[in-house]
């Protein structure tokens, strides 16, 4: 099905794009087009005006920066973070995520900030940046303004990003212990996905703090506090053991929708078995970061 | 009236010009205007790969690709990685072990597959099926496209051969 007709316009600089989104009527960025395309094929979303911010430059950048973090851009394909250096040595989970994603079409032109403003449920990136505690830096009309990866999906495709706000850098602090991530899924999207980030003491002994994050299950990513606070300060070789101590108070406290994708009970259970999964995985890495 | 957008492309190496309203599909600008109909529809939502096309050598879904997107690009659809007279090697290989039946899929599949030997001539078991998970196919069941490409990545070809070069061909455009 075609997309009712609209304006195309390219945009070369942030300044020009976030304006020409902000005239009069209802204009729309376009990056990948992977999800508006097909909400606009189905007639779903229709808009006036797409600007086009592939020939921004810069938005494509992957760095570490002088405050030992890592900068990805927001036009950044899943292609691209999935085989970039920097995140293949720093955060090699991510760029197994990214590998992941959909198929090979959609992770050649498809980008992470289409997907973070999609605000799609059954998602990968949002669960693991929120894991990696990322922020996510906007750009409007009055400026820039960062917002933090837990905050920024609303509900279901629903963010706090503004139409006049373009998403341009994802930031997070270079990971100094283990980062995991599984998902299952049966269809194209993930129907649970499980990020766990450790922060490790001195010597790698011991998790100074853990940040859990599971997806897909409710309208955005939801922390495991419970699972949080029982492996802080702990020894690696006892997390396993702890977790299971508190995950079945832990899984309970989620918001889960039932849907094509399973009941309410089984999605739980897929949680908390990806979740003992990556635990394993993060031990056997004994704390170390890769 | 909608306006209309000047988008030039290198489409299988011959260079085009056109002018088109922004809500093109690039499949129907390559098969309706351009008279290419080797390029399939099937699921129209990305999921298929009935409808691959290679942009500047990696495969998109032409389904769900705006035509404007390819100016200054180079559009590879299944005629330009077809030899004049007979197969290509991809071509042949599925034909040898019966990876396909219908045939519904195949243009998306040969498309895949020789994005997949560009960037890795010898692909593992396990990155063929990695690749081309995105690619649907109903009637052969896998197995035999599987076996097809398995025997591509065995083989130890000259650079120049391993991949068919596009050709120029004459396109018919459609000017309705
Ligand atoms: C078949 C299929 C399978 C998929 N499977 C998965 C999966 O397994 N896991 C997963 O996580 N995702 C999956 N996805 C989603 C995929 O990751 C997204 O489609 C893709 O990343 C979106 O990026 P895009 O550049 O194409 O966005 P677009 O479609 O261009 O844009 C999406 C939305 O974001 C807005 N936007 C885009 N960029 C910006 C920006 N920089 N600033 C502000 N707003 C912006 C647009 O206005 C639009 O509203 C799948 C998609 C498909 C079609
Ligand atoms: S028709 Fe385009 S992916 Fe199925
Ligand atoms: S051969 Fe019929 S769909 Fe693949």
């Amino acid at each position: 099905m075609l997309p009712t007709p609209f304006e195309f316009e390219r945009a070369s600089t942030i300044a020009d794009a976030v304006s020409a989104v902000g005239q009069e009527g209802d204009g729309m960025f376009y990056s990948g087009g992977t999800e508006l395309l097909l909400a606009m094929k189905m007639r779903v979303i229709h808009t006036e005006r797409l600007v086009d911010i592939k020939g921004i430059p810069g938005l494509d950048r992957i760095v570490l920066n002088d405050a030992n973090e890592l900068e990805i851009g927001s036009r950044c394909t899943h292609m691209k973070i999935a085989g970039d250096s920097v995140i293949r040595e720093h955060v090699p989970a991510l760029a197994s995520l990214c590998a992941n994603v959909a198929n090979v079409r959609v992770r050649s032109v498809g980008t992470i900030g289409g997907n973070l403003c999609f605000g799609e449920p059954h998602a990968d990136p949002p669960t693991l940046l929120g894991a990696l505690d990322a922020r996510l830096v906007l750009q409007g009309p009055n400026g820039t303004r960062s917002v933090h990866a837990d905050d920024f999906i609303r509900s279901e495709l629903e963010t706090v990003r503004e139409p006049d706000e373009l998403m341009i850098v994802i930031i997070f602090p270079r990971p100094t212990g283990p980062i995991t991530y599984r998902r299952f899924k049966h269809g194209e999207r993930p129907s649970v996905n499980v990020g766990m980030v450790w922060s490790m003491e001195a010597g790698a002994h011991s998790i100074k703090s853990a940040r859990v994050r599971v997806g897909a299950l409710g309208s955005r990513p939801q922390p495991l506090k419970a699972v949080e606070g029982v492996l802080k300060g702990l020894p690696v070789h006892d997390a396993h053991r702890a977790i299971q101590s508190v995950l079945a108070q832990a899984l309970d406290e989620l918001d889960v929708n039932e849907d094509r994708h399973g009941s309410a009970d089984y999605k739980r259970h897929l949680a908390g078995v990806l979740l003992l999964r990556n635990a394993e995985e993060a031990v056997a890495m004994r704390g170390r970061a890769t | 009236m909608t306006n209309l957008h000047p988008v030039s492309f290198s489409l299988n190496g011959q260079p085009v010009e056109i002018e088109i309203p922004a809500h093109t599909l690039l499949i129907d600008l390559i098969r309706d205007r351009f008279g290419l109909k080797g390029t399939k529809r099937s699921c129209d939502m990305e999921v298929c790969g009935a409808c691959t096309m290679l942009l500047d050598g990696d495969p998109i879904s032409s389904c769900t690709t705006l035509a404007v997107d390819v100016d200054g690009k180079e559009i590879t659809t299944i005629e330009g990685v077809t030899p004049p007279n007979g197969l290509s090697r991809i071509q042949n290989a599925f034909v040898l072990h019966g990876g396909l039946q219908c045939g519904f899929c195949t243009p998306g599949f040969i498309m895949a597959v020789t994005a997949l030997l560009k960037a890795n001539p010898h692909p593992t078991d396990e990155e063929i099926r990695h690749y081309l998970h995105g690619n649907l196919c109903r009637c052969t069941g896998y197995i035999k496209i599987f076996e097809a490409v398995k025997s591509l990545a065995a083989e130890q070809v000259s650079e120049d051969a391993a991949l068919p070069v596009a050709r120029q061909r004459n396109f018919r455009l459609e000017t309705s």
